[in-house]
């Protein structure tokens, strides 16, 4: 008999950091499922790329459910339910009932506003593991008008504390930028108030939709500071109770952020219209074709020989300054639609990076733009957007 | 409703995994995980022996026990270390505990 040691704060470690799953482009942990893109709100920096898919091109119950079982199958844990609002989708019971049976950890991201306490309590039987709800402030006036929908906020409140009482877990995400980080203390409190798990303060990434608003979102630097410092604080003091999750704008940082892990290593995601995609802003990018699980191919396959997923993975396809930069394997030169985006071509150094000869222009327009007095949002819809009326901005 | 947060280990909490968090073996990658919103956790083998046997009947101290009689080792040590890896669960919010109803 030999002695037994418990490694006291090392026995736990995160599988998705471990190098191994990244460098062999192993089957994702965790997989994002868009089930839909029709929601009852607005949002300006909606994450949906701006061309959206409509009712008529959305996977049908046995599409997604013969996608969950072969998800369950080639090895990944968790799927998230999301949109668009995957509540608008009358088969989400089915949906979520199915991927449980497949063992799958479920996670319902959702705005809340279309969900009834039967139909929440119909979704925690059918084995719902997590509910992630989104917020847009700490009060009606506002919350609402972000979200170009009255009575939103209300709603979402009163979800949330169901979620409770039915003892599910409770995430609070809360989507920030110049016009609500003023309220992120209160936002702190709310998320203790609801008796959340975790908060997830997200900063507002500027692509499609969110790039359209940008002059109304971008926050100030001072704000930023502030909204880090708040955040830093209230992890300290919450420890144990309320786990934070933080995600800062990246024109204000030196370096770029490592998108999704580096495209195509740690995650993929399938659209309304069954494209599999490294992000959901990958169909932004122009010139690249994505497949789909109606194609004759099986998600592993393309997860793996996909051209699309191959396009950006590694280090191969990259230019100066990426191409001899010591940082290339822990950023991978930051994000594939933000480089395209903003410089047309999205094999370039993502602007985001102080090594990009385009940074310090960018990094000028938004904080330009952040001392600017431009209020009024271009609501996301799927005719293309509409400008917010003059008076309510 | 879930137990509490802000739980402080000791031998005598019950403690379990909370709702959002699943204990499951990974069939595909041959290790046992802990799954929770956006995380994944691998725990190692001792990990998961304490961890199955936190059903939220047995306390910290029996869990210890039940150690000490399977690896004849000094019941002090296993005790601290049990409690230890448990507290960096709990930090990590990963951890809840049974406590009695109060009406």
């Amino acid at each position: 008999m030999s002695d037994v040691t418990i490694p006291p704060s090392d026995s736990l470690a995160v599988l998705e950091k471990q190098r191994s799953t990244a460098e062999t482009f192993g089957i994702p942990l965790a997989v994002l499922l868009e089930i839909t893109h029709r929601c009852p709100l607005q949002c300006p920096y909606c994450s949906n790329p701006v061309e959206l898919d409509r009712s008529g091109k959305e996977l049908t119950t046995d599409e997604w459910k013969k996608v969950l079982s072969e998800l369950a199958e080639i090895g990944v844990l968790q799927v998230h339910f999301s949109g668009g609002e995957p509540t608008a989708r009358k088969d989400l019971v089915e949906l979520v009932k199915h991927a449980s049976d497949a063992g799958l950890y479920t996670n319902l991201i959702t705005s809340a506003v279309l969900l009834t306490r039967e139909r929440l309590s119909d979704l925690a039987d059918a084995g719902l593991c997590h509910v992630q709800i989104s917020f847009q402030g700490i009060e009606d006036g506002l919350a609402d008008r972000v979200a170009g929908y009255k009575g939103g906020h209300r709603k979402k409140l009163e979800v949330a504390k169901w979620t409770r009482e039915l003892d599910l877990p409770l995430t609070v995400n809360a989507v920030m930028h110049r016009q609500n980080l003023h309220q992120l203390p209160d936002i702190i409190q709310m998320a203790l108030d609801l008796d959340a798990d975790r908060l997830e303060v997200a900063n507002v990434q500027y692509y499609g939709w969110a790039l359209k608003n940008r002059a109304a979102l971008m926050p100030t630097v001072a704000q930023l500071d502030e909204c880090t410092r708040l955040v830093e604080e209230a992890r300290e003091r919450l420890k144990g109770r309320l786990t934070i999750d933080y995600v800062v704008p990246d024109y204000y940082a030196l370096r770029p952020k490592k998108c999704m892990g580096g495209w195509g290593r740690q995650f993929f995601n399938i659209s309304p219209a069954g494209k599999v995609l490294p992000c959901h802003a990958a169909e932004s990018i122009t010139g690249l074709d994505f497949e789909s699980v109606r194609s004759n191919h099986s998600i592993a396959w393309i997860w793996q020989n996909s051209e699309a997923f191959n396009r950006y993975r590694g280090t191969g396809w990259m230019k100066e300054p990426c191409k001899s930069c010591e940082f290339r394997e822990i950023d991978f030169g930051g994000c594939r639609c933000q480089a395209f985006a903003l410089t047309g071509d999205a094999a370039n150094t993502d602007p985001a990076c102080a090594l990009s000869p385009l940074h310090e222009t960018i990094f000028k327009q938004a904080e330009a733009e952040a001392e600017g007095d431009t209020s009024r949002f271009l609501y996301r819809n799927f005719a293309g957007g509409t400008l917010e009326s003059e008076n309510d901005a | 409703m879930a137990g509490p947060r802000n739980i402080s280990v000791s031998e005598a909490s019950r403690p379990v995994l909370p709702r959002h968090a699943k204990l499951k073996y990974d069939e595909t990658r041959k290790v046992w995980v802990i799954l929770a919103p956006e995380r994944v956790l691998a725990p190692d083998e001792i990990a998961v022996e304490v961890l199955q046997l936190c059903n939220g009947e047995r306390n910290v101290g029996d869990v210890a026990d039940q150690l000490v009689a399977k690896y004849a080792a000094p019941r002090e040590a296993i005790l601290a270390d049990v409690i230890a890896m448990l507290q960096d669960l709990a930090d990590k919010g990963f951890l809840t505990e049974i406590r009695e109803k109060t009406s």
